[in-house]
């Protein structure tokens, strides 16, 4: 493994009953996360490739995580999201390079498909800051029922030399969608869009 | 009787591999399990509210199993656990405490013949609100090693007329404890102290 791992964490959200209403079935979200060590803490680098190849093999790690706390098959989650946070001796940059370049092509093999950009945020901040995972449907990024988010928070993380990585991926949209738009069962799945 | 009416439920796992240290050859792992139900009693003063307690049995017992199924489904690998609640705003601290004898009693059962006294926490508070939940070794509370402490929130719960009810489990020590004091495998088992 590149990454130097200090700690995972996954967080399983199941809705009820929202207003009242019950929630049947209850949507639910998981979000699976690790706290590395920055490489580049500290100092201005040019290459950003280590962490490019840590983005790739997190990618799977946490995607893996995140449908096994669900304890669905990849191919049945809906929707899903990507954040980091990035400690404070390290650069927004960072977490971009994590994010972005190779991260996504293993979280789609574990989710058989992925045609949709996978929404994502990012931040500087020290331990216990929040991070606001955006959420969108996996094949088509307009599907309205499915514009959502997370919010995780680890408190003792990330220190000033790490880089909290999180992905999150759902069984559901929206407990109860009623503001129009493309519904999943329109979805034509031919750009990612629609 | 009165119906427990559960809004939202989450189970969080943290897996610690290091803290700076030497890499466990296991690592510790902490879950919490959560519920956030409307609390029957809010916005006025209820003289009678004991009788609650009975009714959140099935609830604690169904977190419990929750906990020890997000570690792995074998109770004997827990060692450490504690218990907490945040009361929404219309609510009293009073209510938090109806907590103690379900949720002790719901771990007790689940891992059975645990014999030391299962540390709380609880406070008044609104969304987002954090709780750092005790832990303590299960059988034995002076167990050095084992005093830990998990902090936990959900990021739209408590809501004032709400009730976030919080179990603890742990699979072993502190991560690199080392500042002596009773160890587990001095545990006598007599009195739940040492």
């Amino acid at each position: 493994m590149k990454s130097k791992i200090r700690k995972i964490i996954t967080v399983v959200e199941e809705t009820h009953t929202e207003m009242g209403q019950p929630v049947n079935p209850p949507t639910r979200r998981a979000a699976a996360a690790a706290v590395i060590e920055n490489p580049f803490a500290g100092k201005f680098v040019q290459d950003l490739t280590e962490l490019t190849e840590i983005g790739e093999e997190l990618g799977a790690l946490l995607t893996e995580r995140a449908v096994a706390a669900l304890g669905i098959p990849g191919p049945a989650a809906e929707s899903y999201g990507k954040a980091a946070a990035v400690g404070e001796n390290g650069e927004l940059e960072h977490a971009a390079a994590i994010l972005h370049p190779k991260l996504g092509t293993p979280v789609r093999k574990v989710l058989g498909r992925g045609a949709a950009l996978i929404p994502s945020s990012k931040k500087r901040g020290g331990p216990g800051v929040s991070l606001d995972i955006p959420l969108g449907h996996k094949d088509a990024a307009f599907v309205r029922s499915h514009f959502d988010g997370m919010e995780i928070r680890v408190n003792d993380a990330p220190r000033a030399n790490e880089i909290l990585v999180a992905i999150a991926v759902t069984d559901s949209g929206r407990p109860f969608p009623r503001v129009g738009g493309l519904t999943k069962d329109q979805i034509k799945g031919e750009d990612g869009l629609r | 009787m009165r119906e427990v009416n559960v809004r939202k439920r989450v189970v969080i796992v943290e897996e610690i591999f290091h803290e700076g240290g030497p890499v466990a050859a296991t690592p510790l792992r902490r879950a919490a399990a959560l519920a956030v139900i409307h609390n029957p009693f809010s916005g006025r003063y209820a003289p009678e509210i004991s009788g609650f307690m009975e009714d959140l049995k099935p609830l604690g017992l169904e977190m419990a199993k929750s906990l020890v199924a997000a570690l792995g489904g074998n109770p004997k690998i827990v060692e450490g656990y504690g218990k907490g609640a945040i009361v929404g705003q219309a609510g009293e601290l009073e209510h938090g405490a109806l907590w103690h004898v379900p949720g002790g009693y719901a771990m007790r059962e689940i891992l059975g013949g645990a014999n030391a006294i299962v540390p709380s926490t609880k406070k008044v508070g609104g969304p987002g609100t954090r709780l750092d939940v005790p832990v303590t070794h299960i059988n034995a509370s002076y167990v050095r090693s084992h005093f830990d402490a998990m902090e936990v929130g959900i990021s739209d719960a408590p809501r004032a007329d709400e009730i976030l009810l919080a179990l603890v489990m742990t699979t072993g020590p502190r991560i690199h404890a080392r500042v002596g004091g009773l160890k587990a495998s001095e545990i006598k088992g007599e009195d739940g102290l040492r």
